[in-house]
């Protein structure tokens, strides 16, 4: 009982109806997260769609569906239907290549959709040579046997190609293995290591450092097995005030020791030790260290100061202050400065962060800078398997290429001796690409005629 | 002359080239299909010159870049790629014919992109997400891909007219001029092919910079997640078509449906949906 049973399973999972299915499906299903926000708060489910709906697509792991056990389900599925639908169909594949072409029988080659047949007046063993050194010059290398009162030669191009097709199912299974193997989730509750594969994110202020990491969903604190430290963070603007650069100096100290200092800018991150940070936030505080230098003595200060609050610095006999400022949200753009040296009214006068005042007083030329603190936010990533992905993507475009733009080629030609010299016989075959195929066999007959 | 004022030829010279192509396919006269191809022709021409010129224009402005970066740019970018490579189909299997479905779909991408009020044609600077190398294998990629899928669409349509003038039982003279059931059939098929390459390449492409940029080569944004729903529309296709022989009517079909969504992959997200890829909105 149990056989037969067994036998259909096996051949539902080898069925290309059941691939079409799972492709429809995992189409179709996908639509659905992009139309319902992804990884949102709970609340924001209820308001939209009520706390009875929101209950039914918590039930399906809507909020979160790509991650959802139905649709790592029908992945899983699909993985399968792969691997059977790929181990059943190569064996058919070696029989095909391992069938010999010279076995045929030369009675049936008028029966391929191919053929022709042509005589000309030359003696049968001057024809045989010349077919044998025209395949040969076309890069057909040919075998040949004699049969049935004639010589009969068979070549064949590119047989290797018809595996194509299972180099592209094999790429996708190597991708989803690089995804499973990069996987958060599946070196948490698996492997029972969060260091092995993780995504989470820091923020990081200037000045300060860090040697761990929060997860991204679960929240858990990852030790990296190093110290970041953010030595700066900086944005530049094009002219017109759009965002160019985000920067952030980093340090990062191994074993007490600093191991290397860089920058790391959105495009351009920074890996150490198989754990790579991206740019990909950052928090303006409202905070502004300022640096004054006496330009005559060359004596210099700086502190961290806020608005509205008077900074003394006694020993250059000044004192200034923040009393307004112009902000894009949390950034600020410029300053209005009070600064006086007791001597004189006060100096107001606005300035843009990251450039530099020069300030004119009784006392003296003093150069003030005030930068506003930021920390930097960094989205911190260790995936083992991204080289698999990568190896898997590049197999896959080869194997589309092989499997859609190379053919697997045959020709057979049988050569007699004929009533005033020779007859042949050819036929010729082609998997794919026939009509570019049957050029080339004309072409190699009107070659033979010349 | 600046690169506005060519695009602005460009776009009246597709407009008159699918009017021309469209009186080809209309009264079948052979005289007025050539004028449509020369028109698309010199149209690729000076589009090509014009892309370039943007592409100078930015380097003078200080922020050059290639003119890949915006919604304006992707369109008559796709339209450059669309007839590019739709003349390459009509010079290599000499059916003039099928530019009457396709220049039109082209000459209203670069009319929209010219008038539409939602789009803005400005030459700005790169926010720091897309200065990357990436950003020209990406995009060229995704949008052969997309041209291709364009024209298989256009044909696919060609396929069901043909087919409805035949089984109709008075013979319609329309779509008499029209190629082979056969031939068209084929074609759609090559260009399916070829288009499924260059979308995979271009989602490939995508997921390598992703992953340089923001640090995960995939994470379910709509325009990734509608990019393999696409994807997935056309495997299934060139699966029905090797191994349980769909032909004809039912590749024609697919053909449609697959351009709808490479249509909302493109468009779609960008409207209806937000997402990582809000550089491409209007």
């Amino acid at each position: 009982m149990t056989t037969p049973k067994k036998h259909s399973l096996l051949s539902l999972f080898a069925s290309v109806q059941l691939a079409l299915l799972l492709l429809f499906l995992l189409a179709t299903t996908s639509i659905i997260g992009t139309l319902i926000p992804q990884n949102s708060p709970y609340a924001f489910y209820v308001e939209k769609f009520g706390p009875k709906t929101t209950q039914l697509l918590q039930i399906l792991d809507i909020p979160d569906m790509y991650n959802s056990w139905w649709f790592l389900g029908l992945l899983a599925l699909f993985a399968l239907n792969l691997i059977v639908c790929s181990l059943e169909r190569i064996p058919q594949v070696i029989r095909t290549l391992r069938r010999d072409g010279l076995a045929v029988p030369t009675g049936q080659l008028n029966k391929f959709v191919l053929h022709r047949e042509i005589a000309l007046p030359e003696p049968f063993s001057d024809a045989v040579d010349r077919v044998a050194a025209l395949l040969r010059s076309q890069g057909w290398r040919a075998r040949t046997t004699e049969k049935e009162g004639g010589r009969f030669f068979f070549a064949e191009k590119g047989g290797w190609t018809r595996f194509g097709v299972y180099v592209v199912h094999c790429s996708i299974l190597v991708i989803l293995i690089g995804a499973l193997t990069g996987s958060s989730a599946v070196a948490r509750k698996i492997l029972h290591n969060p260091q092995f594969a993780f995504k989470g994110s820091i923020m990081v202020p200037e000045g300060e450092s860090t040697g761990h990491v929060t997860a991204f969903k679960s929240g858990e604190r990852i030790e990296l097995g190093f110290i970041l430290r953010c030595d700066d963070f900086a944005i530049e603007y094009y002219p017109n005030g759009m965002p160019k650069t985000y920067r952030s100096q980093v340090t990062v100290i191994d074993r007490n020791k600093p191991a290397l200092t860089t920058a790391i800018e959105v495009n351009q991150p920074l890996t150490y030790k198989g754990v790579t940070f991206y740019q990909s936030s950052y928090q303006p505080f409202q905070t502004y260290r300022a640096t004054v230098k006496k330009q005559d003595t060359g004596a210099e200060t700086s502190a961290v100061i806020t608005v509205a609050k008077q900074t003394d610095w006694p020993e250059g006999g000044v004192s200034y202050g923040i009393v307004n400022r112009e902000s894009q949200g949390e950034v600020t753009r410029r300053l209005k400065i009070w600064f006086t040296d007791n001597k004189g009214d006060p100096s107001l006068f606005w300035m843009n962060v990251d450039q530099d005042a020069v300030v004119e007083r009784p006392s003296g030329t003093y150069r003030l800078s005030i930068r506003q603190l930021y920390a930097t936010g960094l989205q911190v990533t260790k995936d083992p398997g991204v080289w698999l992905v990568y190896g898997g993507c590049l197999l896959m475009l080869a194997g589309l290429y092989v499997a859609f733009f190379l053919s697997h080629r045959k020709v057979y030609i049988f050569v007699k001796p004929g009533e005033n010299g020779s007859i042949f016989l050819f036929a010729g075959e082609s998997n794919k690409n026939k009509v570019g195929f049957e050029n080339n066999f004309s072409a190699l007959i009107s070659k033979l005629e010349k | 002359m600046d690169s506005s004022q060519l695009f602005g030829i460009v776009m009246i010279a597709y407009l008159l080239a699918a009017a021309f192509y469209l009186g080809l396919f209309v009264f079948k006269i052979e005289r007025v299909g050539l004028i449509g191809m020369f028109l698309a022709l010199g149209g690729v021409g000076v589009q090509t010159a014009a892309l370039g010129l943007r592409w100078y224009e930015s380097y003078r402005l200080g922020i050059g870049h290639a003119p890949l970066t915006n919604m304006y740019e992707s369109l008559v970018f796709f339209a450059w790629c669309t007839t590019l490579f739709y003349l390459a189909l009509e010079f290599r299997f000499k059916t003039r014919v099928m530019g009457a479905f396709v220049m039109p779909c082209v000459a209203v991408a670069m009319a929209y992109a010219s008038f539409s009020d939602r789009i803005d044609d400005q030459i700005s600077p790169l926010i720091p997400a897309l200065q990357s190398n990436w950003l020209i294998a990406h995009v060229v990629t995704c949008f052969i891909g997309y041209g291709a899928f364009a024209v298989a669409g256009g044909l696919g349509l060609m396929y069901l007219l043909r087919q409805s003038a035949e089984n109709s039982a008075k013979p319609s003279s329309l779509a008499g001029s029209l190629p082979e059931l056969r031939m068209i059939d084929d074609l759609t098929h090559k260009t399916i092919v070829f288009g499924f390459m260059w979308l995979s390449a271009g989602i490939i492409t995508g997921a390598v910079w992703a992953n340089e940029a923001w640090g995960t080569y995939w994470s379910w944004d709509p325009k990734e997640t509608w990019s393999i729903i696409t994807w997935f529309l056309y495997a299934s296709t060139l699966h029905a078509r090797f191994t349980r022989g769909w032909r004809g009517r039912r590749i024609a079909w697919m053909a449609l449906a697959g351009f709808f969504a490479v249509f909302f992959t493109y468009f779609g997200v960008n409207f209806f949906l937000s997402g990582l890829h809000s550089y491409g909105s209007v």
